[in-house]
């Protein structure tokens, strides 16, 4: 299917910014690393990169793991067996995605202290008086981390593990079963190996988030890559270091991306639609109640336990009569603000490159580049980004300040790292993966015999678009204009550097009370933040149960 | 050999319970191919089912060669029952090859037996030397015939066929009856099969059910069936694509019983 | 003095370019001021609500966590920064390696501060100091302290301290160096790994927290916490922190005095309310300012003859370190390296 070079235009316009705004930075911390000195790089690699990478690494295989094994549990619980609660459950056990990760380190850091709840209800129950008398060992420590990172992160694995479990054709099962197989032996056997893909896609995800992470691995004392940046850069004040060990992280990256985007692929191999799903086997009784107890678990840690620590602190906060302060509220709305600016952007630009794969099949190579970059994008931990947005964001100011001098316009002010636009800019760069990944996929359960027969009726491509496509990617539109938006309520990193005079979001509020140990209106904003989280969370619920066209 | 006795099975639908067999019997002897006929949703897949043991029973008995496998608030486990299956949709694990498949069953067999076994296997059902394929490699025809390799690796005591040729081309079908017939008395295998083409059941049977109401209609040879069906609803459904005499058609008019 | 990786020329000349087209000269009606700052807000706010207060002069406050240079270089000629505000005088420091800062002739700000807390040509002020000191478990005997026994055995699993790569902790280890050399510091730094209850991480407070905790004994922080701690409401976490330690002023074995860093601040080098920028670092070593720095931050002034807070007073007498904060600025760099090579945060 052709299309006129006219009509092409502003899909390729579209998609070449779009390819700018994600390269723009990086290579503007590869020329900041380049001039960066090699005694450095002596230094790192004998003293820092062995034990910074040896902990990252751990992280990584450890959350891993973890995340792995509780999300495919949780998914084959829910689909093979039926026990009370299963439907909620089903549902719920994606809470933990309404949490961050640094709120979740910030929350368990309290609970679990010695002089904190957990801790004091221990020592009540054993007669203990005083915590030097009686102690639990500390999270702040590497298998710490990993535990509180992976009861956070393992419903990605969940969520993509689920939907295939459910729509794996329940025959593969039975005729394991009938080839001498118990349950154990047919699940290992069968549909554990045909979930691989499924699983390599949402560990890919939990490993990404995991690296990007600086507020968790710092609080709980785990040096990562992502601190080793950070503490190049502050303390040393060596923007060139630092951007060299980012391309370190840069690297590891792109090897996940890689792993991810291989198994999506191999994903499409496996299972007959049409076949019948899997029939859940009734379990009665005490195994009943005690798969429902197993199922509650993840849910608990990962989501009940930090989301009533926070309502309980606001709660007293709000029962000795202060309110939120009106900065808080401020920032709230600042937050949202910011947060939809984004979002809008984000959509126009990633319908852009989704749909010009579609209607420029020439330009076919281009656009797949092009949509793995933007997946760059949202792997570069938020730091890194916002160091390398500084550059070309600087540069195209003292353009427009040219410009504004040339016309005869005041040209003081900072027109993009003087308002949220720098800001909106940022989240657009490391989000926009989002929509192009869900309209892709969208797009890709549209037959194109559908765009065949709107042609042969008369429209053309921009009327295809407005009269076919849009409606049927109503759900994925929804779905990421809300992942982008609460993503971007939640970043912290980026916006700590890039924000202007008096902008504060609810992250960089939490995260200014943490680092004073003021735990009071910090906890209403992470409450707010979880709140917010809980929005995609039942879109996701919803999009779940809802059968595959 | 397979012994149906009194079976009733039922499952939950729409806030109620819906009653699938009634009281069903049903007997087949070592060897033979019996096939189940009638329109779909009336149960015999639920037959094949309750056989395997993936559906439990509301009363009655199954057993097979003696042994009981179901009764009522009793059921042996399906990989416990000896039972093979051939599904509908063939059932293939996509992510192994063809030898993996047809060896799957085979695991108490040392490797060089099993790889011998399922060469036989695969001689027998006529794909030599496709060890090393995968199942979307292969034509709807081959995959049947891996399926049906697989199923009868482990030497079962009873073959299930669920719809075997529904997924085949119309050409294909009756002249692949014929071949499955010949492969199944080769291998000396029992088998039940379901389906709702009565040329198929022709083609393949010792013995023919017609399943109506939860319940046989009528249990016979394909020529008693043919020629002395037991209701005019049977011998309408029999006889409908066949040519038929005046005669004849006066004679389903009206008369209790026809003669050929 | 670190070595500063150069401005990107690209930048550098467009800056210059910028600076020759015409400024915001008469854009700044109403009287304010741009203030980038390093210092948590909780602390910076008492004293601009004073100075809006007593001069009207409105003050616009961002808070920049990390890379405040940074982020003022490539803002260049358009930067509407005026006032910098940052502790630690190794980032004071850069912050005129960065040519982000211009030099300000104000008799009242030399009159005011000592002539080694602020620099000769008038590019960067102290405005106050911050004494780095022990905080100890309540009912542990210990009278007096050096900075160096935090490696003794007896401290085994017991010490708290944060990160060691945090400017308040390498500007202390540069001390050590400059006092004991870099041999003995490096000794010392593994010495302290081995007696960490937990890891280097959190901040000042959690020390006190960690105390209170039970999960170590002795750690070492800014005084000026342990004041907001002690002062905190009844019956709030802070409270029962501040109130389970003892502050103790450590002194170093080869030389009789405290550790101290400072919080500083320059005017910026495009700052488009000039007036209005020494206006306020001029309030700010004002006695009531430098008051407010004692009273309401419980940190030490600058100024001499301002009235202490009972509670920093009762931690008894500060003896500054004699040493230059020139030389720990020196020793910064090789300090962060001392660090990664004792593996204090690993």
């Amino acid at each position: 299917m052709t299309s006129s070079r006219l009509q092409s235009w502003p899909w390729h316009a579209g998609t070449a910014l779009a390819a700018l705004g994600v390269l723009a930075p990086i290579l503007a911390l590869v020329g900041q690393a380049g001039q960066g000195s090699g005694a450095h790089w002596g230094h790192l690699l004998q003293f820092v990169l062995p034990d910074v990478l040896a902990q990252t690494l751990g992280l990584l295989a450890g959350v891993g793991l973890l995340a792995a094994a509780l999300g495919v549990g949780a998914a084959w619980l829910v689909t093979a067996y039926d026990f009370p609660g299963r439907k909620a459950l089903s549902w719920a056990l994606l809470l933990p995605l309404a949490v961050p990760t640094y709120i979740v380190a910030y929350a368990y850091l309290d609970i679990l202290h010695p002089i904190g709840p957990l801790q004091e209800a221990i020592r009540a129950l054993l007669g203990y008086s005083s915590p030097r008398e009686f102690r639990l060992p500390d999270p702040r420590s590497l298998p710490g981390a990993i535990v509180l990172l992976a009861f956070v992160l393992y419903p990605y694995v969940y969520l993509t593990t689920r939907s295939l479990f459910a729509s794996q054709a329940a025959h593969l099962m039975e005729a394991a079963r009938l080839l001498g197989y118990g349950p154990w032996g047919a699940f290992r056997r069968v549909a554990l190996p045909l979930a691989r893909p499924a699983i390599a896609v949402g560990l890919c995800l939990v490993l990404l988030e995991t690296l990007n992470d600086i507020g968790a691995s710092e609080f709980l004392g785990v040096q990562t890559l992502t601190v080793a940046i950070y503490t190049t850069w502050i303390t040393r004040s060596d923007l060139a270091g630092a951007a060299q060990i980012a391309l370190v992280a840069l690297a590891l990256v792109t090897a996940l991306i890689t792993i991810e985007r291989y198994s999506r692929r191999r994903l499409r191999y496996t299972g007959n639609r049409r076949a019948a799903p899997i029939r859940p086997q009734r379990l009665s009784g005490l195994a009943g109640w005690l798969a429902t107890l197993l199922g509650l678990t993840p849910i608990v840690i990962g989501f009940v336990a930090p989301a009533t620590y926070l309502l309980a602190l606001t709660l007293e906060r709000l029962g000795a009569g202060q309110g939120p302060s009106s900065a808080l509220l401020r920032a709230a709305g600042q937050t949202l603000g910011v947060s939809a600016l984004a979002t809008v952007i984000a959509l126009g630009l990633g319908l852009a490159i989704a749909w010009s794969r579609r209607i420029l099949p020439r330009a076919r190579a281009w656009q797949l580049a092009l949509s793995r970059l933007t997946t760059l994008g949202y792997a570069v931990p938020g730091t890194v980004l916002a160091i390398g947005l500084l550059f070309p964001l600087m540069a195209i100011e003292h353009g427009l300040a040219a410009l504004r001098a040339a016309t005869g316009l005041d040209p003081a002010g900072l027109v993009l790292l003087g308002t949220p636009a720098a800001l909106a800019l940022a989240y657009v760069i490391r989000f926009l993966t989002i929509p192009v990944g869900t309209l892709e996929a969208g797009l890709d359960r549209i037959p194109p015999s559908m765009d065949q027969a709107a042609r042969l009726l008369g429209e053309n491509v921009h009327g295809m678009l407005r009269r076919v496509h849009l409606p049927l990617l109503r759900p994925a539109l929804a779905a990421s204009a809300l992942l982008v938006f609460v993503d971007a309520m939640k970043e912290l990193p980026a916006t700590l550097l890039l924000r202007p005079l008096n902008f504060d979001t609810l992250a960089t509020w939490l995260y200014a009370e943490a680092a004073r140990g003021t735990y009071e209106e910090g906890a209403i904003a992470a409450l707010g933040i979880v709140a917010a989280g809980l929005l995609p969370v039942i879109l996701l619920a919803r999009l779940m149960d809802r059968p595959a066209s | 050999m397979l012994e149906l006795d009194r079976i009733s099975l039922s499952y939950a639908a729409d806030g109620g319970r819906r009653t699938v067999l009634r009281e069903l019997d049903l007997h087949l002897e070592r060897g033979q191919i019996a096939c189940l006929l009638g329109a779909s949703g009336c149960g015999k897949t639920s037959v094949l089912r309750a056989i395997a043991g993936f559906e439990p029973l509301d009363s009655g008995t199954i057993r097979l060669d003696g042994r009981l496998l179901s009764g009522t608030g009793f059921r042996v486990e399906p990989e416990q029952r000896r039972v093979g299956m051939m599904f509908q949709d063939y059932a293939l694990f996509p992510h192994l090859d063809v030898a993996a498949n047809v060896g799957f069953g085979l695991r108490r067999l040392d490797a060089s037996e099993r790889r011998r076994r399922v060469r036989d296997l695969l001689d027998l059902v006529g794909l030599t030397g496709q060890e090393t394929r995968r199942p979307h490699e292969l034509s709807g025809g081959q995959q049947q015939r891996v399926a049906l390799a697989r199923a009868l690796a482990p030497e079962p005591d009873l073959l299930l066929l669920d719809e075997p040729f529904s997924n085949l081309d119309v050409d294909a079908r009756e002249r692949l009856a014929f071949e499955l017939r010949d492969l199944l008395k080769a291998a000396d295998r029992t088998a039940l099969l379901v389906t709702h083409n009565q040329a198929e059941a022709f083609a393949v049977a010792d013995r023919i059910g017609i399943l109506k109401a939860g319940r046989l209609a009528q249990w016979d040879t394909p020529y008693g069936m043919h020629h002395h069906p037991a209701t005019p609803e049977i011998a309408a459904f029999i006889h409908r694509e066949a040519l038929m005499s005046r005669r004849a058609q006066a004679c389903l008019r009206g008369a209790p019983s026809v003669a050929a | 003095m670190p070595t500063r990786t150069p401005a990107l020329p690209f930048i550098r000349r467009l800056s210059l370019l910028a600076a020759a087209l015409p400024l915001m000269a008469g854009a700044a009606v109403a009287a304010e001021v741009n203030l980038y700052t390093t210092r948590e807000p909780k602390l910076v706010e008492p004293l601009i609500a004073a100075f809006t207060q007593d001069t009207g002069v409105k003050v616009n406050t961002v808070f920049v966590k990390d890379g405040l240079l940074e982020r003022v270089r490539a803002e260049g000629a358009q930067s509407p920064a005026d006032v910098l505000m940052t502790v630690d005088i190794g980032n004071l420091l850069d912050l005129v390696d960065g040519d982000i800062t211009q030099p300000i002739d104000s008799a009242v700000l030399q009159a005011a501060i000592p002539a080694n807390l602020r620099a000769a040509d008038g590019q960067w002020f102290a405005l106050s100091l911050r004494d780095r000191v022990a905080y100890v478990a309540k009912d542990l005997d210990i009278q007096s302290f050096h900075y160096e026994d935090l490696a003794d055995p007896r401290w085994k699993g017991k010490v708290c301290i944060r990160s060691g790569q945090h400017p308040y902790n390498t500007a202390l280890i540069a001390a050590l160096i400059a006092h004991d050399g870099a041999e003995a510091t490096e000794q010392w730094l593994r010495g302290v790994k081995a007696n960490l209850a937990r890891p280097a991480t959190g901040g000042d407070r959690d020390v006190a927290r960690d105390i209170l905790g039970g999960i170590c004994d002795i750690g070492i922080a800014n005084a000026y916490y342990a004041g907001h701690m002690k002062n905190a409401a009844e019956g709030s976490d802070a409270r029962r922190w501040g109130d389970a330690i003892r502050v103790i002023r450590p002194t170093f074995k080869n030389a009789p005095g405290t550790h101290v860093n400072v919080s500083g601040a320059a005017v910026a080098r495009h700052a488009p309310h000039r007036a209005e920028a020494i206006q306020l670092l001029e309030y700010l070593v004002s006695d009531k300012a430098q008051g407010l720095y004692a009273q309401a931050n419980y940190e030490y002034p600058v100024k001499a003859g301002v009235t202490l807070d009972p509670t920093v007073a009762s931690f008894g007498p500060l003896t500054i370190d004699a040493l230059p904060l020139t030389e720990i600025a020196r020793y910064r760099k090789q300090a962060s390296e001392l660090v990664d090579r004792a593996g204090l945060n690993q």
